[in-house]
Order: structure tokens, then sequence, then C-alpha cells
């Protein structure tokens, strides 16, 4: 699986595009949007997914269960 | 110097009687104050400031009440990220005709606002401050922050630069921010108690994860109060704001303030909390009240010692442009500023600069000159008169036009301004002007007499009603020459046995919208 922004409630601050280690995140559209094909929810890199630690909504940066959860390489 | 001002024991006990002694006690402004030197960084000229700090606020109208009669600034809105989040702060709520920190209807790239300042610089030549304030973080947009200041001296160097911060990030930049020549630098300061930040702060971000409770609080008062230390020890002026919250923080602010001062903050600014409940903040669903104007004072009152006291703010957005009191930003959307012919005339601005400093020099003397009649009035009444003006230090604003009534404080030792009162009724709608009317006297309810350039019989009236006197025969005279020779003609009333001196009530602080534009 990878993180998805819920478009509805992003407010394009963009403090999630700065965090994301795997420069997932970008601008389209007005919001944020997560490349699923790059996202790792973070794993290997910090113990919590970045965007979901710093967004200012609540429940704005959620999984996406489109996707198959994310195998770290190895 | 005032050492009736500085509250020894836990801070606690800012009651109203003990606030009002120490005014009867207190003469003007924090280290300037000298006899009949009534308002900060006054007499048009330094007063006791050093030389270096006068250059540095003479005319930032954020950092000297003097200056913002005069002065305007801009924010720029180009850092939109955050890295803590705050209970009376909402993000999502956007407003063109809403008027706080945190607010801003569209966001700027650095070359953006680089092209906005230019723009504004040539059409307001006062603009002489442009600050960076969000609508997040500046620090947690460092690369956007600092490109713009790199973009704005290089085109406009005679402009102030400064930014406003939460100070989390701000131990990491300090370097960077000397090297870029920014010389005002605010920290929003709540408290200096980590159980107390933590009904505040909800949560920080730092260092890759989010802290709650004490311990985000924790963390970020040993970093706004490192950073603070380390900015005033390189020689960057530094204000504090901090926004009063009863019940939360107000008598903690008393904490705060001795904690700033010993670290060498320039000026402390304490906000009233803005907290509709429409804003949608924690605060404002939550019910949590503001403060009132006589509140609010009170405590500006008691930590007024050796420090000065920023009562002028009118916590504005973070695209703000124009005078402190007013908005000029819908002038300046992108689309407008793409399409004007921006000639920066570095020469023309300092000519147009040099006439305001006349007529500064000009209030001031005129001041000075109705205060020598004062001189040997020996009466203990201290009162408050609300002014209506456009600016200039003038009496020049209609009655029924003013958005906001300043208020000034008047005793023997002269005018001193303690605060503003906004009045403006938009986005409220529907209301007639009976009860527009009733909303102006709400907010000036404290003051003895109003002064303005021009009022209708019927308000008129009805202020009379309310013990509030309409006062039109200075118009378009100066402010504080006009007030003090009033409080004359006042003392002489009460003494002749004319006129009984009765004291006034409290005052509401209006929540809400500031009108974009007349």
């Amino acid at each position: 699986m990878a993180y998805k922004i819920v478009a509805s409630q992003c407010t394009s601050c963009s403090a999630c595009e700065a965090e994301c280690p795997n420069v997932a995140i970008s601008e389209k559209g007005g919001t944020f949007v997560i490349n699923p094909k790059k996202c790792t929810e973070c794993i290997g890199y910090f113990d919590v997914p970045q965007c979901v630690a710093v967004c200012p909504v609540d429940n704005t940066c959620v999984i996406d269960t489109a996707y198959p959860r994310y195998q770290a390489a190895g | 110097m005032h050492a009736s001002t500085s509250q020894g024991g836990s801070g606690t006990l800012v009651t109203i009687d003990a606030v009002m002694q120490q005014v009867a006690e207190h003469k003007g402004c924090g280290t300037q104050g000298g006899s009949g030197k009534a308002s900060c960084g006054s007499a048009a000229g330094q007063g006791d400031l050093p030389p270096e700090i006068w250059e540095k606020v003479k005319n930032h109208p954020c950092y000297s009440e003097e200056a913002h009669h005069h002065y305007a600034r801009m924010h720029v809105a180009v850092a939109p990220a955050c890295n803590i989040q705050c209970n009376y702060c909402n993000r999502k709520y956007d407003c063109a005709n809403e008027s706080r920190p945190g607010v801003v209807s569209e966001r700027l790239t650095p070359e953006q606002a680089a092209r906005k300042v230019l723009a504004v610089a040539s059409t307001i030549p006062q603009m002489t401050v442009l600050g960076i304030a969000g609508p997040g973080d500046p620090l947690a947009n460092p690369a956007k922050t600092f490109k713009t200041f790199e973009l704005i001296a290089q085109t406009a160097p005679d402009i102030k630069l400064c930014l406003s911060t939460n100070g989390l990030a701000l131990p990491d930049h300090v370097d960077t921010i000397a090297r870029y020549n920014i010389d005002h630098v605010t920290i929003t300061i709540n408290m200096v108690d980590p159980e107390v930040g933590a009904k505040i702060y909800p949560w920080v971000f730092w260092n890759h994860q989010r802290y709650t409770g004490v311990e985000a609080a924790r963390l970020l008062t040993e970093h706004q109060l490192r950073g603070l230390e380390m900015l005033t020890e390189r020689g960057i002026l530094c204000k504090v704001n901090s926004v009063m919250i009863p019940g939360v923080n107000d008598h903690h602010l008393v904490e705060v303030n001795r904690a700033v001062k010993s670290r060498g903050a320039f000026l402390h600014n304490i906000m009233p909390l803005i907290s509709a409940p429409e804003h949608g903040t924690v605060f404002g669903l939550t019910g949590q009240r503001g403060p009132t104007a006589h509140e609010l004072k009170a405590l500006q009152d008691a930590c007024e010692g050796e420090m000065n006291m920023m009562r002028h703010c009118r916590q504005c957005r973070a695209d703000a442009v124009g005078l402190l009191g007013e908005d000029r930003s819908a002038e300046f959307t992108t689309e407008k500023i793409m399409e004007m012919e921006v000639d920066y005339d570095l020469e023309g601005r300092k000519a147009y600069q040099a006439r305001v400093e006349e007529e500064r020099v000009a209030k001031v003397a005129a001041k000075q000159e109705e205060l020598a009649g004062l001189a040997g009035a020996d009466s203990d009444i201290r009162l408050l008169v609300a002014v209506a003006t456009k600016g200039s230090g003038l009496i020049n604003e209609h009655f029924g036009h003013a958005k906001e009534f300043q208020v000034y404080e008047l005793s023997t030792a002269g005018a001193k301004f303690v605060g503003h009162r906004r009045v403006d009724l938009y986005c409220q709608g529907g209301f007639g002007d009976e009860d527009s009317l009733q909303t102006v006297i709400r907010a000036i309810n404290d003051c003895h007499a109003v002064f303005v350039a021009k009022i209708g019989g019927c308000p008129k009236a009805d202020l009379v009603q309310a013990g509030i006197e309409p006062v039109d025969q200075y118009a378009h005279e100066f402010i504080e020459k006009s007030a003090i020779a009033w409080f004359k003609g006042y003392l002489e009333k009460v003494a002749a046995g004319e006129l009984v001196h009765t004291l006034r009530g409290d005052a509401a602080i209006r929540q809400g919208a500031l009108i974009v534009a007349a």
C-alpha cells in the first residue's frame, strides 16, 4: 500500500512535500498528491510516515488500500 | 526605573486594582519614560534609544508606535508550510474579507513576491518594511523565505526585511538570518511553562517526529528562548508576540514578559485571542473567549516596566499591505501586479519619506507646545479618549467612516497611545445604522470622548446619551496636541465644579473580519 492525500481536506500548505524522503509528493490542481509508485510509507527511513506526522489536518494523509502493502527491498 | 511595575512573586497577581495603581505611577513608555514622553519611540526622535536602534525602528510601523501613523508595511505569503499546530489557528479557513494571522488569499512564489514588493513600493512610497509571516511559518519554508529576501535585497535595497516565526526552527537559522541582513525578527511566545503550553499547542513536528503534550511544549519553549538569545547576541532586534488567552496563559504572560525581557527582547506585543466559532479553530469551537479591552490593557500595563509594550498591533494577515489600520492587499493581486508598470524610484521614495519626517517633527513640536500648558496642572484624573484617524497622526476621519478608533490615555503626563478598537461591520451584513452605532459604542465604551473630523446629529446625540462626548472642534489637527488641549479644558471644568469626573465601564474587543477596501 501507499499513502494518499484526501484532496477535499488538503490545505495545500506544502508541508508534506519537503518532508517526503522519496520525493513522491507534488502539487497537482491546487492540492498535493502522492505518487503511489514512489511512496514507501517511509519504511526504511522513519518510524512514522512523514506526511501523516506533519499534516495540519487529521486523517488527510491516509493509507490507499488500492495498492498492495509496500515491501522493503531485500 | 519603574520598580512598581515589576511584580515580584509568582506573577499570578494581576488584579485590576493592582494594575490601576501601577498605571497611576507609570509615566510614558518603558526605557524612554521621561516626563512628557507619552508614546514609544516618540519625540519624532529617538528618546533614550541608542542611535543604532533608532535607525532600525524609526520607520518600522510594527516596532515604533509613532512610526505606525506614517509608514506602511507589507507581508508576502511565500511560506505556507507550518511545523506546529496551535489551538487558535485553522489553516483551512480563508475568506478574502478576513483579517488575522495565518490567513491569505493567494500564495506567491519568491519571484512573484519580489515583483509584488516592487509594485507596492512604487505605489506606496511610505512602504518601508517587508515581512514574511506565513501563512505558515517562514522557517518551516526556509528555501522560499530566504530566496524572497535575496531577490528583494537586490532590487529594493532600502526596504527593511523582517520575519515572524513560532521559533521552533529558529536556532538552526539564526546565522542565515544575520547573513541576509534581516534585522527584525518576531517570535510568537505564548508560554515558558510546558504545562501551559500543552493547553495551547496540540503538537510540534521536529526532527522527523511529531511530539505532543508537555513534551512538545517543552521542545518549543526551549527552542524559542534559545533562538531569542542567539538573535539578540547578534544585535538583531526582536519583538515577542503573545496571544492572551483568558484562563490559559493570561496571568502567565507576566512571567513570559520577564523571561523574554531578560533575554534581550526589544518589544513585547500582547494581543487578544481571536476565537470566533466560524473560524473553526479549536479555541473557537470550544468556546474559549478572548479578553475584554480592560483585561488586555491591564495586562499590558502590568508588563510595561523596563520593556516597551506594543499596543498598536492589528493582528494582520500574512499578505497584508498598507498602514497598519488599513489593508490594501486587494489592490495588489498577482493578476494586477503583472499588469502594472513598475519603476522603482529610489530617489522619489527618499524625497517622499523626507516629507513624512517633516510632518512627524511638526506633530511632535505641536504636542510639546500644548503639553507645556499642562505643566503644573495637578490632577489624578486619567481617562481614555477614542480618535477617528486615517493616519499621519491627524484627526482626519469621519465618525461614520471609521473602521477603527485609536485610543489614547490622557493624564497630566500627556497623551499616550494605548490601543485601538475595530468597529468595521464587514461580513456581518444586514445590520442597520442603529446596530452599527451600538457596535461603536460597545467598542469605545471605556472612553470619555471621541475625536472626529465630522459627525452627524443623530450619532452625536446617542453618544452623549451613552456618556461619550463627541468632539469635532479639532478636525484635521494633530491628535496628541488636540487631546491634550481638550483634556486641559476637561480638568478646568472639573476644577470649576461644572463637571463631575466619573469612571467609564469596560469595552468589547471586536472579533472577526477587517474590511479589505473602503
